[in-house]
C-alpha cells in the first residue's frame, strides 16, 4: 500500500480543493455573524422566569427558594420521592444536605456505576443555566462531580443560583463554558421521539429533573447582572 | 444477523412495493406530519433563523474548503487532549480500525450509541463475523435490531412501525438478546420506554467499550459532540472504559464559537426542540471521569468524492437533522427503504450517489427520486440546494461527465437506460430547429392520431407508466392560424 491512510485523504481533500485559489485563507471565505446573541432583551428577573418556563414545559420540575431556604426544600424534595441513598459531589456545600434524613453516598474515583445503580438520588450544583432553552450545564465542577452521578440514579436535584448563573442564550453560554472540561447539556428529563415521533420523557437518563432556582433572598429586581459578561471565544 | 443494504433495488422497484404498503404509508403520513407542523412552530421561535442558516451554511462551507488543514488541527488538539486519531479511507479500513480496537480490548461486546457513519460502514455486520456483539441502545435502534430490519430514517429508524408492531417487535425478540419484554407489555410508548430502559440498563452497567458517531468535532480544541435524547448516548459516552469514535471528517467545524450557530439549528429542525435533554461535549479523557482511553476514527468513505464535485460539495454541510425528509412528499409515500442507503429522503438521494459514486441502478435511480418541488431545500438548515444538486445528478446520468470515485478522476458514460431518452431529446432538438421537418411531422402526427396508443410502446413505456400521454390536437396550430388567421378569417 502506497503512504498510509491519512496521508491518502489528505492528498484526496487537497485534490478535490485544486478549484480554491492557494492563496485563500479560512477568514477569506466570508461567515455573516449578524444573527442574534440573544433573542430579546430581559431584566434578570424575567431571565429567570424564561429559564423556569421553557424548564416546565420539557417536564422538569422547577421550584425557586431563598438561599435560606434551600436546605428545607431539598429535604421536601428528597423526601417526596422516598429518596434514602443519595449521591453527594465532594463539593456541594454540606449545610445544603444538612437537615436531609438520607444517607449521602459521596462521589469519589472508585465509586461505580453499578453502586450508583442502587442510589436513589443526586443533588448537584451546575456551571449555568440558558434560559432561551431551557437547559442546565453541568461542567464537572466540585459541586457538580463526575458525569455518572448525574446519569445513573433516576432522579437529578440540580441547584442553579439565579445571580450569577442564568445566561440568555446559547451563545452567551458556550462563552463562559471551558471545552477542556466535559459537559453535560440538560434540557428536561431523558426522553424520545422514537415511537411515531410522539415525546415520551423517562429512557435512560434520570426520569425525574428538580430544578431549584436560588434567589438570595433580595427583591428580585435588584438582583446580580447576568448574562454576556464574558468576551466571545474564537475568530 | 445484522442487514446490510448490499444488493438493494433501484427506487422505482422498492418504492412500487412501498407504496403499496398501506400501513407503511399510515405511519409515515402521521410521523411526518406531527413533527412538520411542530418543526414550523419551533423555528418561528427565532427572529433570526435566516441568519443562524446563512452563517450554519457559511461555517461549513469555510471549514471544507480548508479541510486538510482543519482535520490536522482537530488532530493535533485530540491527541494533545488525550487521544487517539485514526483514519480510515473507506468503510472495510473503519471497520477493521475498529474490530482490532476491541479486540484489543480482549472484550466480546460493545454498546453503541447511534451513529450514521457506522451504519453507512455496515460496523455491526462486521463485528459480528469478528466475534463481537454491538448492542444498539438508542430505542429507535433497537426497535431495528431486535426486528433484524433496516432502518428508514435518519433520526427515527424505526419510523415505519407502529406502536403495535414494536410491542409485537418487544414481546418476542427482547429475551434473545439479554432480559426479556416485561409480562403484559402495552403498546403504551411510556411502557414501551421503561421496557428499553430496563432491557439495556445491565448492558451500560457491564459494558467496558462503546462505540458512537458524533455530531460535530471542534478543531481549535479537539472537543467532540453528541446530541441525543434519551441518555443511552450519555451512557456510552461516560460509563465504559474504551470510547471509539467514527465520525465522517465533513463533521468538523472550526472554532468553538461556531457551535452557537449549530446548537441552535440542529434541535429544532430534528426534534423540533428549543434544546434536546441531552448534549455531551469531551476532549480526549479526563481523570477519573469517563473513558480512559479514546479513539477517533476519521472516516473519509467517499466524502472527499463528494467534495470534489463543485456543485455537489455543498452536501457535506449536512447536520443529520432529517428535516427534509419530514416535508418530502416522495419519502412520504415510498419510506426510507426504497433508497436503498442509512440515508434516505432527499438528503439520501443526493448524498449516497455522491458517496458511493454512480455504482449500480440504484444509485442511478436515486437522482430521480424526487418531484423536485423544492421544500427540502426550504428547511435545510444549512441551506444545501438539494434541487439544484439532484439536476446536476441527473445530467451525469444521461449526459455522462466526469466524476471523483476513491479519489481518482474518472468519466462516466451515459447510464444505459437513459440513452433512448437522450436520442429522443437529440432528435426533438433537431426537429424543433428545422421548421420544414416539424410542420410535417406535426400534420403526419395530427392525421394518424386514432391510431396513437395510450402508453408509448419500447423505451417510453416506463416514462408513460406514470404520465398520460397528452392528447393530440386534430390540427397543428400553424395549419389552424394559417387556415382561420386566429379565428378572425
Amino acid at each position: 500500500m502506497r503512504g498510509t491512510s491519512r496521508d491518502r485523504i489528505l492528498a484526496r481533500v487537497r485534490r478535490a480543493l485544486a478549484d480554491v485559489p492557494a492563496h485563500e485563507r479560512p477568514q477569506d471565505h466570508p461567515v455573516p455573524r449578524d444573527y442574534l446573541r440573544t433573542h430579546g432583551a430581559r431584566t434578570p428577573a424575567e431571565s429567570a422566569d424564561l429559564l423556569a418556563e421553557n424548564l416546565a414545559d420539557y417536564r422538569a420540575v422547577v421550584h425557586r427558594v431563598a438561599a435560606t431556604g434551600l436546605p428545607a426544600l431539598l429535604t421536601e424534595l428528597l423526601g417526596r420521592r422516598g429518596a434514602r441513598r443519595v449521591a453527594v459531589p465532594a463539593g456541594l456545600p454540606a449545610e445544603w444536605l444538612a437537615q436531609a434524613p438520607v444517607e449521602q453516598v459521596p462521589d469519589s474515583a472508585g465509586l461505580t456505576a453499578r453502586e450508583l445503580d442502587a442510589v436513589d438520588s443526586v443533588v448537584t450544583g451546575c456551571a449555568l443555566a440558558i434560559a432561551e432553552t431551557g437547559t442546565v450545564v453541568l461542567d464537572a465542577g466540585p459541586d457538580q462531580g463526575r458525569r455518572l452521578i448525574t446519569l445513573v440514579p433516576d432522579h437529578h436535584v440540580c441547584v442553579v443560583r439565579t445571580a450569577d448563573q442564568i445566561v440568555d442564550s446559547v451563545p452567551q453560554a458556550l462563552g463562559r463554558l471551558d471545552p477542556a472540561r466535559p459537559l453535560t447539556w440538560i434540557s428536561g428529563p431523558s426522553a424520545t421521539s422514537d415511537i411515531e415521533l410522539d415525546r415520551v420523557e423517562g429512557v435512560h437518563g434520570p426520569r425525574a429533573l428538580d430544578v431549584i432556582l436560588v434567589h438570595d433572598g433580595r427583591p428580585r429586581d435588584e438582583q446580580a447582572v447576568t448574562g454576556d459578561s464574558a468576551p466571545a471565544r474564537g475568530l | 444477523m445484522s442487514r446490510t443494504y448490499l444488493g438493494m433495488p433501484a427506487f422505482p422497484e422498492a418504492a412500487a412495493v412501498s407504496t403499496g404498503d398501506a400501513t407503511l404509508r399510515a405511519n409515515l403520513r402521521r410521523a411526518t406530519h406531527t413533527i412538520r407542523a411542530k418543526r414550523a412552530a419551533a423555528v418561528a421561535e427565532l427572529d433570526d433563523w435566516d441568519q443562524l442558516r446563512a452563517a450554519g451554511a457559511a461555517v461549513k462551507d469555510r471549514t471544507l474548503r480548508h479541510l486538510d488543514r482543519y482535520l490536522l488541527q482537530l488532530e493535533e488538539n485530540v491527541t494533545r487532549a488525550g487521544g487517539t486519531v485514526h483514519w480510515a479511507a473507506d468503510a472495510d479500513e473503519a471497520n477493521r480500525i475498529v474490530t482490532d480496537l476491541v479486540r484489543a480490548t480482549g472484550e466480546t461486546e460493545v454498546v453503541k450509541v447511534k451513529s450514521m457513519a457506522t451504519q453507512e460502514t455496515g460496523l455491526n455486520a462486521a463485528l459480528e463475523q469478528a466475534g463481537i456483539r454491538p448492542y444498539e441502545t438508542d430505542l429507535a435502534e433497537l426497535i431495528v435490531q431486535l426486528g433484524d430490519d433496516l432502518p428508514s430514517h435518519i433520526l427515527v429508524p424505526a419510523i415505519h412501525r407502529s406502536r403495535g408492531e414494536i410491542r409485537d417487535i418487544f414481546r418476542t425478540r427482547m429475551a434473545d438478546w439479554g432480559r426479556p419484554a416485561p409480562s403484559g407489555l402495552t403498546d403504551r410508548p411510556s411502557d414501551l420506554a421503561e421496557a428499553a430502559r430496563l432491557h439495556l440498563r445491565e448492558k451500560f452497567l457491564r459494558a467496558k467499550v462503546a462505540v458512537s458517531g458524533a455530531n460535530f468535532m471542534v478543531a481549535e480544541t479537539g472537543t467532540l459532540v453528541v446530541v441525543e435524547s434519551e441518555g443511552n448516548g450519555r451512557m456510552c459516552l461516560t460509563l465504559p472504559e474504551t470510547l471509539i469514535s467514527v465520525v465522517g471528517i465533513e463533521k468538523t467545524v472550526p472554532t468553538w464559537q461556531d457551535l452557537e450557530i449549530y446548537l441552535q439549528l440542529l434541535p429544532r429542525s430534528a426534534t423540533a426542540e428549543r434544546m434536546n435533554p441531552y448534549t455531551s461535549m469531551w476532549t480526549g479523557t479526563t481523570d477519573d471521569d469517563g473513558p480512559r482511553s479514546f479513539h477517533l476514527v476519521l472516516l473519509d468513505n467517499g466524502r472527499t468524492d463528494a467534495l470534489a464535485d463543485r456543485t455537489g460539495r455543498q452536501v457535506l454541510r449536512c447536520i443529520r437533522c432529517s428535516a427534509c425528509l419530514n416535508v418530502c412528499p416522495v419519502y412520504e409515500r415510498a419510506g426510507g427503504h426504497a433508497y436503498g442507503s442509512p440515508y434516505p429522503g432527499p438528503i439520501g438521494a443526493v448524498l449516497t450517489p455522491q458517496l458511493r459514486g454512480l455504482a449500480s441502478p440504484l444509485e442511478e435511480s436515486l437522482p430521480f427520486a424526487s418531484s423536485l418541488c423544492g421544500a427540502c431545500y426550504d428547511v435545510c438548515p444549512v441551506a444545501i440546494d438539494i434541487p439544484e444538486i439532484l439536476v446536476h445528478l441527473r445530467e451525469r446520468v444521461v449526459q455522462g461527465g466526469e466524476v471523483t470515485t476513491r479519489g481518482i478522476r474518472t468519466v462516466v458514460k451515459p447510464a444505459k437506460k437513459h440513452l433512448a431518452e437522450r436520442a429522443m431529446m437529440h432528435a426533438a432538438g433537431w426537429t424543433l430547429d428545422h421548421p420544414r421537418a416539424l410542420r410535417r411531422a406535426q400534420r403526419l402526427a395530427a392525421r394518424t392520431r386514432r391510431l396513437h396508443p395510450r402508453r408509448l410502446p419500447g423505451p417510453g413505456r416506463a416514462w408513460s407508466d406514470t404520465r398520460e400521454l397528452p392528447p393530440l390536437p386534430t390540427e397543428p396550430f400553424r395549419d389552424w392560424w394559417a387556415r382561420t388567421r386566429g379565428g378572425t378569417a
